[in-house]
């Protein structure tokens, strides 16, 4: 008991900068600032290497709804030209981000209409919005169907159903099937990008989730799928358009045209999306 | 501020970094005093939406604060009479979810108590769930800021020493009466400091909440969670519910700090 006068302040709370760093300690700060150098000089070298071969990987700065990460990723990786660097979130994330700073990103890409319309009336982006392709909602289930949802049902009814919010295109998809079918949508949790839902649903968090039809198949066999009836009349728009702002113009036109190509079309109906 | 604390002489260019330290950490705070719309701003704190999310806020973190003295003021007592190499241990332990990214502690607790954790999978059998529940949001809370009393309060116990208690002790007070009688009157004030921060601590909470309770009006969207809804959509109202959050935050800290300087002053006389 008597120790503790010993001990006015605990070893964890002792400032241990006023001790004198060790030799040890200093040896191994310079080391690994040396490392760091090397380590990016290396980087830098490949770049230039890269360069000499063919012509520079040019950059392009791209924010795409969640929904598009796969097919998008894919799409990317079949111009090595193109160096593209992307932001994945919900849409209406991605229109704030470039409204705090306009030149932040050469592409948008929305997963629907609505959003890049906020986008485009704020003067973000350029008034030609080329059509991705359309996605439709559906009902999806954990493997094997804990909760055994048969549909927008009360089969719902005590269980556990995530949607997105309803300004983010999966939701606004969402509740626009669920008022087609006069269901009463009352879900545990409203996410702010569709991948979140999915995230729950996979994880078996949620019993129930409304996704895009294309994430229900990237999540494979982690979910079992059920048709929305007059989900074909609730079509989601994903739309691209040119940065008014951007930095890099050209590349950011190249990207488009990539995706709207026949490239970008047989990569995106590979994920389940529907082509115009 | 005024008077120097100490009659040993600093150089002076040491003020102008400490100057801008203070710009860097205050300019962005009075931005957003700055931006608020204050002649909307009780309309906007009064729609359902806000007035709900600042309810469970308030409510969640009354909560958590609670949950934290009952099981941290014990563990803080006992680590401050305890210096071993197991002490040492549950201290990083303390200490690790104050440094964690709060979306790590998020994921953590949904692997533990999610349907399919260790814990959750348990209580499922039981009938009990707690994902997207109230609940949920106290558990991330307590789990972010629990740590947070109970450093306070334990340094605030050993920078005090035990020679009260060991006088107790000689004339004859048993543990029990000791720790009631002795301990817990002169440690109150570190206490009420400590549970302030994590009051403080606990209302700012995001990452692990997003992530492990979700995000429903009046269940479990607190006012970060709302702020983080709203801010895109209507960035007024989203800087009326911050400069809340930062009027709370300012209180509380103050509080902290205020009961902290007068114990000091009142054992120093």
């Amino acid at each position: 008991m008597s120790r503790s006068h010993l001990h006015p302040t605990p070893p964890h709370l002792r400032a241990p900068y006023l001790r004198a760093p060790s030799r040890a300690a200093f040896l191994a700060i310079v080391a690994g600032c040396v490392l760091t150098l090397v380590l990016a000089g290396c980087g830098g070298a490949r770049t230039a290497g890269g360069a000499a071969s063919a012509t520079e990987p040019r950059p392009v700065v791209v924010f795409a709804a969640a929904s598009l990460t796969a097919a998008f990723q894919q799409i990317a990786a079949t111009n090595p030209q193109l160096d593209v660097r992307f932001m994945f979130d919900g849409s209406p994330t991605l229109v704030e981000q470039l409204g705090a700073r306009p030149d932040v990103a050469d592409v948008l890409a929305t997963a629907d209409e609505v959003t890049m319309g906020k986008a485009a009336q704020a003067g973000l982006v350029a008034a030609d919005q080329r059509l991705v392709a359309t996605n439709t909602p559906v009902l999806i289930v954990p493997k094997g169907n804990p909760g055994r949802i048969t549909g927008l049902d009360s089969s719902l009814a005590g269980k556990k159903l995530v949607v997105c919010a309803p300004a983010v295109p999966c939701g606004a998809a969402a509740w626009a099937v669920a008022r087609n079918a006069g269901y009463d949508l009352r879900p545990v949790s409203e996410e702010q990008k569709v991948t979140d839902v999915l995230g729950k649903v996979t994880s078996g968090e949620a019993d129930a989730g409304i996704v895009f039809s294309t994430d229900a198949k990237r999540a494979g066999d982690a979910v079992a799928t059920l048709p929305l009836p007059g989900a074909e009349r609730v079509v989601s728009r994903s739309v691209i358009a040119l940065v008014t702002q951007a930095r890099h113009p050209e590349a950011a036109t190249e990207f488009i045209r990539l995706v709207t190509g026949d490239t970008g079309r047989a990569v995106l109906a590979s994920h389940g999306f529907t082509l115009p | 501020m005024s008077r120097p604390s100490s009659a040993v002489p600093l150089p002076d260019w040491l003020l102008l970094p400490a100057a801008l330290a203070v710009l860097f950490l205050l300019v962005p705070l009075l931005g957003v005093a700055v931006r608020v719309p204050w002649a909307r701003a009780p309309a906007l704190l009064a729609t359902a939406e806000s007035v709900d999310a600042l309810r469970l806020s308030l409510l969640t973190c009354v909560g958590a604060t609670a949950v934290s003295l009952a099981l941290g003021l014990p563990l803080a007592i006992v680590l401050s009479r305890r210096d071993g190499r197991l002490a040492g241990v549950v201290r990083t332990v303390v200490t690790i979810p104050m440094v964690l990214p709060p979306v790590v502690a998020g994921l953590a607790l949904l692997i533990t108590f999610g349907r399919r954790g260790v814990v959750g999978s348990a209580l499922s059998a039981w009938g009990i769930e707690i994902g997207f529940t109230t609940v949920a949001v106290v558990v991330a809370q307590v789990f972010v800021s629990m740590p947070y009393l109970v450093t306070s309060v334990e340094g605030a116990l050993r920078a005090a020493g035990g020679a009260n208690e060991e006088m107790a002790a000689t004339l004859g007070a048993s543990p029990t009466y000791a720790l009631r009688r002795v301990t817990l009157p002169l440690m109150l004030p570190a206490v009420a400091g400590g549970a302030a921060l994590t009051f403080a601590r606990a209302l700012g909470e995001f990452g692990a909440t997003i992530t492990f309770a979700g995000s429903l009006q009046g269940t479990t969207r607190t006012l970060p969670l709302q702020i983080y809804q709203i801010r895109e959509l209507d960035t007024d109202a989203a800087l009326a519910l911050s400069l809340v959050l930062i009027v709370v935050a300012a209180l509380t800290v103050g509080l902290s700090g205020w009961v902290a300087r007068r114990t000091v002053r009142r054992r120093t006389p």
